[in-house]
């Protein structure tokens, strides 16, 4: 498909630099060189790094936060004080201690409901594009009718039934209407690899089916698996918040989209307690922002054309 | 000819599967949607006609009979356009509901989508005409950042600022209190101010897709054999960008502007929460937290539906614009 280029450098100042360290880094530490490739991109770098903080805060939550993020024992609608670093809310619960254990929420929402769409788009995809034929048409169409199908009213009409929403049922509700399109693009990669000497190569070997699909196709579909999987992980964080800020989230779980929720019914808008609502979509959008920018990097890994930026 | 026919067999089959969604869904349910609503209007006092209950055992489930005679009363009830009545709003129909809705809805996003489509296909070939310059990173990394923003947190802050900060324009609603519907300028001015924040909250995120897969598919398509043919001719520079590059590139953009439009209703669901605008995601909304089953099904075939038929029609045009398309389904 595309010729390998040799990684250039950027004639910027420092990047140079920073690639010798990189390089220099991984040869000390036998880092694997996936890992060296996304760290030389200086975007997904940034990326890694605030995905790390995030990750750290969502581990380690209960000894951040101050106080439990539903005990309301405080002042009502303080704005940001020492004590309070982020204010209360109208409830009087310390909107910082909210903010930290709803990190722990939406990580485990992108790193489940992603691995699961993912895990959904995987099956259908490699099923239709390797098998072909009627099974291929059916499957394209559950893939086309999943692409536009509107996900937001699937998923509130979805969970509007549901007598008790778990954050498992929203994970759920968020899986089952996210895969689509990580499969459309699976589907469509596996087309141009089965066809690829290596794999008839395999088939005259005597490999069956299973066993060409998992050790010939997959591992060389893996940059796009990964970059499918930040993408439905991305989409199941959004849909998170955006479900719990209609009210239709886990009711029992603080997340960021819960907070946007109350502030806007609580009437941070009216009280001008405004860290209540700019600090969670703040949050939101750097969560999605280290996503989008470690994106970059993989977007690299797979097609060695857009490393020379 | 074989893609249209292709085409609309493809329309036929999602418009089929989206009906029978929509039918199944109800009735995955554990407990019984219909009859929880059955018994809720009649406690009511006012007097409920006894074919209007039948209408919403029909969309939501009956205890008795078997599927697939529920499926066939359900198909020929969809077919009339007879979605049963609205349980909040008692004494009207779920058409009704719609058809107040549907409009408001239809002018916020349609105006904002092709808003955003002209601005985001411009902007992404200016940045694919200018790549790697100062120009192109301004919009590449600016729409990235843009494009991180929750809607309905954007929408939120801009109720903050400029709805209750700034009093430039009104806060909530689709109208002032003084006015009523209708083609009178009190009202198209006062239903246009209560307007802009909404479409200003759609139109921040709306550009971003277009830009990013305009400026891609052009610095594709600017790399092709027949665009440096064009070079080595020594066309100008300008003429290469417009009629090599924009003009293949700007195709896939058609067809990403219906899908998109699946994803633009769930941001104007949103939207129109947090402004309380009174078009179909608040309804969808309201009827979900007073277990409005009826209505909220409804409500879900019709953006479904809509949706079908916008993607339809863009598989129609690509087929138009683009002849190879023509060919490569019937090959």
């Amino acid at each position: 498909m595309s010729t390998p280029a040799p990684a250039v450098p950027t004639p910027g100042t420092d990047t140079e630099g920073l690639q010798a360290t990189a390089t220099e880094l991984a040869r000390r530490s036998r880092l694997p060189g996936w890992f060296v490739i996304l760290w030389r991109n200086r975007k997904c770098r940034i990326g890694l790094l605030m995905l790390g903080a995030f990750i750290v805060v969502a581990l380690f939550a209960p000894l951040i936060a101050p106080y439990g993020p539903r005990d309301d024992a405080f002042p009502t609608s303080l704005g940001p004080t020492g004590g309070h670093w982020l204010g209360t809310t109208a409830q009087g619960e310390d909107v910082f201690s909210q903010l930290v254990v709803g990190a722990r929420t939406s990580l485990i929402v992108g790193l489940a409901a992603g691995l699961l769409s993912t895990l959904i788009g995987l099956v259908i995809g490699l099923t239709a594009g390797y098998l072909q034929g009627w099974v291929d048409e059916v499957l394209s169409f559950l893939i086309n009718l999943g692409l536009v199908v509107p996900a937001l009213p699937l998923m509130v009409t979805l969970a509007a039934y549901a007598p008790v929403r778990g954050l498992w049922l929203i994970i759920f509700v968020i899986s089952v209407t996210g895969w689509a399109y990580g499969a459309r693009i699976k589907r469509s990669q596996i087309i141009t690899l089965r066809t690829r000497d290596y794999i008839t190569a395999a088939r005259f070997a005597g490999d069956g089916t299973a066993r060409i699909i998992a050790r010939e196709i997959v591992p060389n579909m893996t940059s796009l698996i990964v970059v499918g999987f930040m993408g439905a992980a991305l989409g199941a964080i959004g849909g998170e918040a955006g479900l719990a800020f209609l009210g239709l989230g886990d009711p029992q779980t603080v997340s960021w989209g819960t907070m946007l929720n109350q502030a806007s019914l609580g009437g941070a808008l009216l009280t001008g307690q405004w860290a209540w609502l700019i600090a969670p979509g703040l949050a939101l959008s750097l969560l999605i922002t280290s996503f989008t920018l470690i994106n970059f990097g993989i977007d690299a890994l797979s097609n060695p054309h857009l490393r020379e930026d | 000819m074989a893609y249209f026919a292709r085409r609309f067999a493809f329309f036929l089959g999602t418009l089929w599967a989206a009906v029978t969604l929509n039918f199944l869904i109800p009735r995955l349910q554990p407990g019984d949607p219909a009859e929880a609503i059955v018994s809720r209007l009649a406690g009511q006092s006012e007097s409920v006609d006894p074919a209007q209950l039948q209408a919403i055992r029909i969309m939501l489930g009956a205890p008795d009979g078997n599927l697939f005679d529920q499926y066939l009363q359900y198909l020929g009830a969809v077919v009339q356009g007879d979605f049963g009545v609205s349980y909040t709003y008692f004494p009207y129909s779920v058409t009704h509901m719609i058809g107040e809705a549907l409009p408001w809805t239809v002018i916020l996003v349609g105006v904002t989508q092709i808003i955003s489509f002209i601005v985001g296909t411009l902007l992404g070939t200016w940045a694919a005409y200018r790549r790697n310059s100062r120009v192109d990173s301004v919009i590449t990394l600016g729409s990235t950042f843009l494009g991180t923003l929750p809607f309905f947190w954007l929408a939120l802050l801009l109720i903050y600022v400029f709805a209750i900060t700034l009093r430039w324009f009104p806060e909530r609603g689709g109208y002032g209190g003084g006015s009523s519907p209708g083609w009178s300028w009190i009202f198209i001015s006062d239903a246009f101010q209560h307007s802009v924040l909404p479409a200003v909250a759609l139109l921040i995120t709306g550009p971003i897709g277009w830009i990013i897969g305009m400026r891609n598919n052009m610095v594709q398509s600017l790399g092709e054999d027949h665009a440096r043919l064009a070079v080595a001719r020594g066309l100008p520079r300008r003429r290469i960008a417009l009629t090599y590059g924009a003009r293949i590139a700007i195709l896939p953009n058609v067809t990403g502007f219906a899908i998109a439009l699946g994803s633009v209703l769930g941001g104007a669901v949103l939207v129109e929460t947090v402004f309380n605008y009174p078009g179909m995601g608040r309804l969808l909304l309201e009827s979900v937290s007073s277990r409005d089953y009826p209505l909220m099904q409804a409500i879900f075939l019709f953006t479904t539906v809509g949706v079908l038929v916008a993607n339809f029609l863009a598989d129609l045009l690509y087929g138009f614009l683009d002849p190879r398309v023509r060919k490569a389904e019937t090959a």
